[in-house]
């Protein structure tokens, strides 16, 4: 931990860009009733809070002095009003300001969300997953302070000082001056104050940052420690760590132990000035002791509005600094292209043509390497490879999650580039290795929450698959909750729901991934058969694991580091005693073993 | 308030300092309460119309008053908020030191986010119950008994009269406090959701995408954020509630004083100065009105948080250690033996291992082959007693590890981990984490064998580089070397690799073998793996299945045998060849 670097250092930038703020702004148009509303507000209430003193020095100047009771009691009265008043208006400002702020940050993470939506598979695959999740979720959390209280509440604090000056001047404009003499210095320290506390801050959670690092890591790593002996150094180490974070806290404490008795002393050194300078001036009779009442009471009002103003400045930094992060985001084009005018699909019979394809997902490391072949309607294709042979890339390119570098893919005859990519997929439906399950019930799994899947549907699809008989003895049935993508469920009970989920969108085309884990004979036999059942009737390319699949096959096609080299029947190819022949007796032989028994 | 008796040692430690913060708290309000009467006196004597000459001297009273107030009131928080923060410390790292001796166990029973919530999130609740509550109470304690004695001999009608609504103050706050706590939770919850949905989606875009469901995400995540958005209206509408009725019972109470007050000065019973100090003192009496609501939470909190830290700190330790001095074994030889040994991770769990029965003699090398939890990590685990065995015994030259040292045992062991860790440190640090004191030829040395060294060459800052986190990202493959280089460094009698090249190429393999081979000779070698190419030449292989040895003997012996490793072999062969196609 001897080096310092930067990254673990936050880095804050300006906390002012215009054009950030613009764009931001921008969230807020639809709303802006709500900002002149209270901002009319704010000018309101701002006043009725420095009426106070001002009221009181009537009170005792005119009905005090004068032994007025009732003047006093209605004064008192009218004390009562402005306050009620003021709590009702603070109430609904706050609660309306909240509002805003809330609403727009819900506009904006939906319109963020909905972009990710949008963006293409490599994308993902090259940004971390974590970090996106962060620009959704916090980022745009960090915004709300901006819109709740960073732009209407600047208002009310500016506001809260020119009433309180504008009474204090209307009342007697040289005591005014007098007493405004500390004002450069409270706000010099107020701000001096905020800048070290910031800096300080940032200190601090640099250093529980790193204590967090370094107990994340030898939580992991605990078993290491132990194995090297080294229990009492990593002690010694982490008490160091822990140590600078104690030290960061306690310089921080001094600049609080200063500021707060600081702020005592600047607004009683005003109070000593307006005894002093106004005391002679009652004793002349120049003012009155209702004067001086009301101008100390003022003193202690000016605080708050200047301590908020300068928490703003922080406000403002995270916000910018926020917003740029999600402003990449929202500006990345990383799409895969619709065609302007796209060629409907409408019935599929199923033909997949691929015409010399060339794809990488890197510019120089090419994947797939002239591969060519045709799919007839209804036929079962099963493509058999060892790990890197090029398979899955097959199915990535063919539901367009990337855009092949040169050849042409023919669905039906139509190129797939020129048809929409939305209504390409809702005619393929896939079934991976690992099979996703969200968060949710078996129902909303299977149907996918589409609307055009009944229920009933979603039931037949199951049955089909013999799924059904499970679900039926799940507590809720259908509506069992689906927990932690399904770790309550067993492999192939997940391999069934997602076979019924692609039964259920009842596709022209069907892309099958094997799973290679191992299940028990009875559940492996319940997967066959429901193999047999998605497959009929539609075209299909199998990704082959399991003896039985390839057997049934229309075709087999072996694939080497991105090439085809054998293509033909189970006998055809097992004749030739190349590649098909070795793959077979390393992967599938063992099953023609189970099988036969 | 019972686990929080906990704290009772760390008080004492900090006795002195804590006493004297006491002191300092009661001598500045002495301070802080003397400024209404001074300013009391100044305008009694101006409505008399006597006081010019004696103005400069309230005037600077005033200040000087403030001033002394404020002096102690930065030393109360430079004695108690700082003990807060030393106690803090001295929390944390016992936690620490605790948990670095808490069994495996615990570790695979708690997730790491959980165990740092104890250190951070319930470290600092107990913080704010040593610090901000411990110095408020007193505070509000001192102060509410000087002011309330200074306000009635003022005036005892008044002072009754304007301080009806401050307990009201004081409630408001507990109430509104835990409310505010638990509605922030529940939006916690929420925001928790939205970013499992966000992960979800993300993770699973290639099922969205292809199931052409990204509308219907959309809705959903749409109506999570209303959702969270409705929860966050709920908390805002106490805490709009809660400003306005602070700023409503604390003016209550001010204006009572000037009604009540102004009508006694009416009927002459009291001066203008005695209303304004009352008015003073009521403003001085709110914050610890409201600090002491404050409190209360705090302290409930801390007890919740103390109380789960005394759970931690009451869990199972680990493995009995006899310590140096009655260590049978101070150097260790190399011969391992497993008698009769089973283990099981818990009491209603199966046995993972039964009835091992194996002896490795000195500088002899042994391999272990078997499927995926067939007992082979938790078998060598054993031997640097990471765990002890449920039943029988693991022994060292014929002693029994339990009674050798823990840290002889280990220190005779070099261990690499199926998962390469390593620390986020500099390469250097990392490979010389059991011998601190290497020097450069033996790091190089060690670094040639494993194939670690011409990687080193080619980071940026060689040895120096910092990796992980904060630095370059190795490769699994290159984790896997310096894993090696670092075990390899401490000279160990026995070394034990669990499938330890994984995701190191066959040829670089067949290197570290071949370098290994020197440096193991006269050692004893322990190692798992799934490669036939790795364990071939081992003095013994191992097939472990459900727990229980399948197969032993030589390669030789084993082909012939042409049971479970044959087949391994020639599956192994047949790969081979298709990847030289």
């Amino acid at each position: 931990m001897a080096k310092k670097n930067s990254s673990e250092d936050e880095i804050l930038g300006k906390a002012y860009d215009a054009k950030l703020m613009k764009r931001l702004l921008g969230f807020v148009k639809p709303y802006k009733k709500y900002v002149i509303l209270a901002i009319l507000l704010n000018i309101l209430v701002a006043g009725l809070g420095p009426l106070r003193p001002y009221l009181t020095k009537i009170a005792i100047d005119d009905k005090i002095f004068n032994g007025d009771l009732h003047g006093l009691m209605l004064i008192s009265v009218a004390l009562i009003g402005a306050l009620v008043f003021q709590s009702v208006i603070q109430y609904f400002l706050t609660y309306f300001t909240n509002l805003l702020g809330q609403k727009t940050i819900l506009d904006l993470r939906d319109k963020l969300f909905r972009h990710t939506q949008k963006l293409s598979v490599s994308f993902f695959d090259r940004t971390p997953i974590g970090r996106m999740v962060t620009r959704v979720t916090n980022d745009v959390e960090s915004l709300n302070e901006l819109f709740t209280s960073g732009i209407v509440m600047v208002f009310s604090d500016v506001f809260i000082i020119v009433w309180i000056l504008g009474f204090m001047f209307f009342i007697n404009w040289e005591l005014a001056l007098i007493t405004l003499s500390v004002l450069p210095l409270l706000i010099y320290g107020t701000f001096l104050f905020r800048k070290k506390v910031r800096e300080s801050y940032r200190d601090i959670r640099k250093y529980l940052a790193r204590l967090n690092s370094y107990m994340q890591e030898h939580i992991t790593g605990m078993g290491i420690v132990r194995l090297f002996n080294k229990e009492k150094e990593e002690a010694k180490k982490f008490a160091q760590i822990n140590g600078d974070h104690r030290d960061e806290n306690i310089r921080s404490v001094f600049y609080y132990a200063v500021f707060y008795p600081g702020v005592e002393l600047i607004s009683s050194a005003a109070i000593a000035l307006i005894i002093w300078y106004g005391g002679g001036d009652v004793v002349q009779n120049k003012i009155s002791l209702g004067v001086l009442f009301a101008f100390i009471q003022y003193t202690e009002m000016f605080f708050r509005p200047i301590r908020d103003l300068s928490e703003k400045y922080n406000i403002m930094q995270t916000a910018m600094a926020s917003s740029e992060r999600i402003f990449t985001l929202l500006d990345d084009q990383s799409f895969i292209k619709n065609p302007e005018n796209p060629v409907p699909l409408d019935k599929v019979k199923g033909k997949i043509e691929f015409e010399k394809v060339n794809f990488a997902y890197n510019e120089d490391n090419l994947i797939l390497k002239d591969i060519s072949f045709v799919i007839n309607p209804g036929e079962t294709v099963a493509i058999v490879g060892a790990t890197g042979a090029g398979k899955t890339s097959i199915i990535n390119i063919l539901t367009r999650f990337y855009d092949i570098n040169s050849g042409r893919i023919l669905v039906d005859g139509v190129d797939i580039t020129k048809v929409d990519k939305r209504e390409l997929r809702s005619k393929i439906s896939i079934v991976l290795q690992d099979v996703f399950l969200f968060f949710g019930t078996i129902r909303s799994n299977i149907g996918m929450n589409n609307p055009g899947i009944s229920d009933e549907k979603i039931v037949a699809s199951a049955q089909h698959v013999g799924a059904d008989r499970f679900i039926q003895n799940l507590p809720n049935q259908y509506d069992e909750e689906v927990k932690e993508r399904g770790a309550t469920l067993s492999v192939g009970q997940k391999q069934l729901i997602s076979f019924a989920r692609a039964l259920a969108h009842d596709p022209s085309i069907l892309i099958l991934d094997e799973a290679t884990s191992s299940v028990d004979t009875e559940t492996e036999n319940m997967i066959q058969t429901a193999i047999e059942t998605l497959l009929e009737g539609r075209t299909a390319i199998v990704i082959a694991h399991r003896l039985s699949t390839i057997r049934n096959a229309d075709k087999i096609m072996v694939m080497h580091k991105g090439e085809i080299k054998e293509m033909g029947s189970h006998e055809e190819l097992l004749e030739k005693r190349g590649l098909y022949y070795k793959l077979y007796q390393l992967q599938y032989k063992d099953q023609e073993l189970v099988l036969s028994k | 308030m019972k686990n929080l008796r906990t704290l009772k040692k760390y008080f004492l430690r900090y006795k002195t300092a804590l006493i004297t913060g006491i002191f300092f708290i009661i001598v500045s309000n002495a301070f802080t309460v003397y400024v209404p009467i001074i300013i009391k006196d100044s305008l009694n004597d101006l409505q008399q119309g006597i006081a010019e000459n004696k103005l400069v001297e309230y005037a600077l009273l005033i200040v000087g008053s403030t001033l002394m107030a404020g002096i102690f009131r930065f030393m109360i928080r430079q004695t108690i908020i700082v003990i807060s923060r030393k106690i803090e410390y001295d929390l944390r790292q016992d936690f620490w030191e605790y948990i670095q001796h808490l069994s495996l166990r615990f570790f695979q029973n708690n997730s790491t986010g959980n165990i740092m919530a104890h250190a951070t999130n319930d470290i600092s609740a107990v913080r704010m119950f040593i610090g901000p509550a411990v110095m408020y109470s007193i505070d509000t304690g001192v102060r509410i008994i000087i002011v309330i004695s200074i306000m009635s001999m003022i005036s005892w009608e008044v002072t009754l009269w304007s301080l009806i609504p401050l307990p009201f103050l004081s409630f408001l706050v507990y109430v509104v406090g835990k409310k505010v706590h638990k509605r922030f939770t529940l939006i916690q919850e929420k925001f928790a959701d939205l970013t499992t949905k966000a992960q979800e989606n993300f993770s699973g875009i290639r099922v969205i995408k292809s199931y052409v469901a990204e509308e219907r995400e959309v809705a959903e995540f749409d109506r999570l954020s209303r959702e969270y958005l409705a929860r966050n209206m709920k908390l805002v509408k106490i805490q709009a509630l809660f400003q306005p009725t602070l700023f409503l019972i604390t003016g209550m109470s001010i204006i009572i004083a000037i009604w009540a007050g102004g009508t006694a000065v009416i009927n002459k019973t009291l001066m203008i100065g005695d209303v304004t100090a009352l008015i003073m003192y009521l403003g001085i009496l709110i914050w610890p009105m409201i600090a002491f609501g404050w409190v209360i939470n705090i302290i409930q909190q801390a007890e919740a948080s103390m109380a789960r830290l005394n759970k931690l700190w009451s869990e199972e330790l680990e493995i009995a250690d006899v310590g140096e001095e009655n260590s049978l074994v101070n150097e260790v030889k190399g011969e391992v033996e497993f008698r009769n040994v089973s283990f099981k991770y818990g009491e209603n769990l199966p046995f993972v291992l039964q009835n091992l029965n194996l002896k490795i003699p000195a500088g002899h090398s042994l391999a272990i082959m078997g499927n995926t939890g067939s007992g082979k990590t938790t078998m060598i685990n054993l031997i640097p007693r990471l765990f002890d065995a449920t039943e029988g015994e693991v022994l060292l030259d014929g002693v029994n590890i339990k009674d050798i040292s823990l840290k002889t045992v280990r220190r005779s062991i070099g261990f690499v981990p199926q998962e390469a860790f390593l620390f986020s440190e500099t390469i250097k640090n990392n490979i010389c984490y059991g011998k601190p004191d290497a020097t450069e030829s033996e790091i190089t040395e060690r670094a040639k064998i494993a194939q670690f060294s011409k990687d080193v060459l080619e980071f940026p800052e060689g040895f120096e580089t910092v990796v992980g986190e904060r630095g370059i990202t190795l490769s699994g493959g290159q984790k896997q070397r310096a894993s090696l280089t670092r075990a390899l460094m401490t000279d160990p009698e026995i070394l034990i690799l669990d499938d330890s090249f994984s995701a190191v190429d066959t040829h670089t393999e067949e290197d570290i073998l071949q370098g290994l081979r020197g440096f193991m000779k006269n050692r004893t070698t322990l190692m798992v793996s799934h490669r036939v190419s790795t364990v071939k030449d081992a003095d013994k292989i191992v097939i472990l299945d459900k727990g229980m040895i399948a197969e032993e003997g030589t390669h030789d012996e084993l082909i012939k045998l042409n049971g479970l490793y044959a087949g391994i072999y020639n599956r192994q062969l047949l790969e081979q060849e298709i990847e030289e196609i």
